[in-house]
């Protein structure tokens, strides 16, 4: 699997020429959190200044939430999954579909690849703490394997995570272990699907062609640079 | 109508309402009550099912998604900046401060800042959509409780600050004006001057709703002392703005995390918390964020730099692969974007934090063991927009 980043803690700083920077307090609280979660945290990253990206293991998802709540992560941001399924449909410009239809012939599927803190699953579940003391904030990252889309809940350290935990079950279908309510928010009790799923087609992009392919179209005069006037 | 005679549950009520009122020993026979999709303390289409033992509430759900618009999934087919003319629906009171964190999450991955002219407007903008919409709430939260008079006042005042934002951006509700890297447009002539003038008569609102609303004795008796939320609680739930801050919780991100391209920074003002945690409090901390905002529009107007509004950004925008999540402080509470992207014209995933959502969800914890009339007074104080909470 590729990564978009070193998922090693040990090389969160940019690799090559650019000037090393190191953010002393992502990397505290970083420290602080791999001691109290020990091995569950596999992998990480920080972007110097701005943010900090933790993975933990599937089976220490709720351990991570009371460690970070016991560091003073006590507002509740958000949570949420991400489907890495790189989309069959009508995402790029040159969608599959699309292609198909015109009788070209098909493209091999991308591969998946995962973002910050790396990964192993089509599937991941994130969620975000902060912490109003030392105003900084935490995304959690955990891996869901395709034979098991469940994972542990939130909803007992957190309240707040109830609502967000019951939308990524109807949108994504994980399930989550230990909810006290686990039926669909939003969606219609016998909506069949996961709309939020790479592979669920949006209909509406179906019936309609992609409204981008206007603004790709090159600017009279600007020759074949497609940056345009840029830089 | 659903019989909810459960012992166990009237027990539990029982034993966490303070005032013990449930009648155990006749065992009266509940009842539900579907206030809703359309009613007016809702601010769009929401239903709650509460059910009722007399005239209290033993639990208040809410179901959102009448109004589901699929944000999350559109965002996966339509490039940057036609993603900006989705997000000004979300909280449609407030668009353009919905655009501002999607903006700077993209900047974030591209590693463009906007002009210092622009970061100027962008600020005065997004305050002047705070008031917008904030004194909309008073105005309307009134007109809930049945004080009819501040609604016509705050429509009337509420207009100043709309018509600024036209003059300026070309829409009253759907600006559509933040890009990557900028702003679409300079302000047009005069239009400091007229913003000063609209900030001053929204000043006197303020102050005429502090006389008018806060200070009416009806008013404080439907509000003082319900739907008490402790801050613990409140931060648990993901209570955000207004809410958390009426809770006495001392937190702004527009003073404790002013992401890159705002400047809240270059002005003296200050952040307001209510200790009680109370309806009252969180109208009292709006009311008093809508006077601090206008003042804060004003001494930005008299610093704005000259020169240009949008800096050298490529005309076809590919975000670089990455991702990035930026907060900012919305008039209804903290709003982030977490944009996932491949580098290429559209967003991989965009998860949209909204404000109203997690606000909202803490109504069943909060309308436990109150009255029918208070469950209004609470969920106006909460004060949610539905395009906030289904998105």
């Amino acid at each position: 699997m590729g990564q978009l980043s070193s998922a090693d803690t040990t090389e969160t700083q940019a690799d090559d020429e650019v000037v090393v920077e190191v953010d002393e307090r992502r990397q505290a609280v970083l420290d602080e959190l791999t001691a109290r979660l020990g091995d569950a945290v596999v992998g990480s990253h920080i972007r110097p200044g701005n943010d900090l990206w933790v993975r933990v293991d599937r089976s220490a998802w709720p351990a991570a939430a009371a460690a970070a709540k016991a560091m003073g992560y006590t507002f509740f941001d958000f949570l949420s999954a991400i489907d890495w399924l790189p989309s069959p449909f009508g995402r790029d410009m040159d969608a599959q579909e699309d292609l198909l239809v015109s009788g070209a012939p098909a493209k091999e599927q991308a591969p998946i690849v995962q973002g910050y803190a790396g990964g192993e699953t089509r599937f991941q579940v994130f969620a975000r703490l902060y912490s109003i003391s030392a105003g900084l904030g935490v995304t959690f990252k955990a891996d869901v394997p395709d034979d098991d889309l469940s994972i542990g809940t939130w909803s007992s350290t957190f309240a707040g995570a109830n609502w967000h935990e019951r939308e990524a079950f109807e949108m994504f279908g994980i399930s989550f272990d230990g909810h006290p309510n686990l039926i669909k928010l939003y969606l219609p009790s016998d909506f069949q699907g996961f709309p939020l799923r790479k592979d669920f087609p949006l209909l509406a992009r179906r019936v309609r062609p992609w409204p981008g392919i206007v603004d790709v179209e090159p600017m009279p005069g600007s020759g074949d640079d497609a940056e345009g006037d840029g830089e | 109508m659903t019989a909810t005679s459960d012992r166990e549950q009237l027990a539990e009520i029982a034993a966490k309402a303070n005032d013990n009122r449930v009648n155990l020993d006749f065992e009266t026979e509940g009842m539900t009550l579907n206030m809703g999709p359309q009613h007016p303390a809702t601010h769009g289409t929401l239903r709650i099912v509460a059910k009722l033992d007399g005239e209290q509430v033993i639990s208040a759900e809410p179901i959102p998604g009448y109004m589901h618009r699929g944000y999350e999934k559109l965002t996966e087919v339509r490039t940057y900046p036609q993603v900006n003319a989705l997000v000004n629906r979300i909280d449609w009171l407030g668009s353009f401060a919905n655009e501002v964190p999607f903006i700077l999450a993209a900047e974030t991955l591209m590693g463009v800042e906007a002009p210092p002219r622009a970061q100027w407007i962008r600020t005065i903008l997004f305050e002047m959509s705070r008031i917008a919409n904030i004194s909309l709430f008073l105005g309307d939260y009134g007109l809930q409780l049945g004080g009819m008079t501040a609604a016509f006042y705050a429509f009337r005042d509420r207009e100043h600050v709309l018509n600024q934002i036209e003059s300026a951006t070309g829409g009253r509700f759907h600006p559509n004006f933040d890009r990557i890297g900028g702003l679409k447009d300079d302000l047009p002539k005069g239009w400091i001057a007229d913003t000063h003038r609209a900030m001053d008569k929204l000043i006197a609102f303020c102050d005429e709703m502090d006389t008018l609303l806060i200070g009416n004795e009806i008013f404080q008796s439907r509000t003082r002392g319900i739907g008490v939320i402790p801050a613990d609680v409140a931060l648990s739930y993901g209570l955000s703005g207004a809410n958390l801050r009426a809770s006495g919780v001392d937190w702004d991100l527009r003073r404790d995390a002013c992401p890159p391209g705002m400047v809240y920074d270059q002005a003296d003002w200050k952040v307001w918390t209510h200790p009680d945690g109370d309806c009252f409090g969180r109208t009292w901390v709006r009311m008093q964020e809508t006077r601090e905002a206008a003042l804060i529009v004003k001494q930005l107007l008299d610093t704005i730099p000259s020169g240009p509004v949008m800096a050298k950004v490529p005309r076809i925008i590919k975000v670089p692969e990455g991702e990035a999540y930026v907060e900012t402080e919305n008039p209804l509470g903290a709003m982030g974007y977490y944009i996932v992207s491949k580098g290429e014209l559209v967003p991989f995933r965009v998860k949209i934090r909204s404000a109203s959502f997690n606000n909202i969800s803490i109504v069943p914890w909060v309308a436990r063991g109150a009255y029918v009339p208070d469950l209004i007074s609470i969920l106006g104080s909460l004060y949610f927009i539905l395009g906030d909470i289904d998105r």
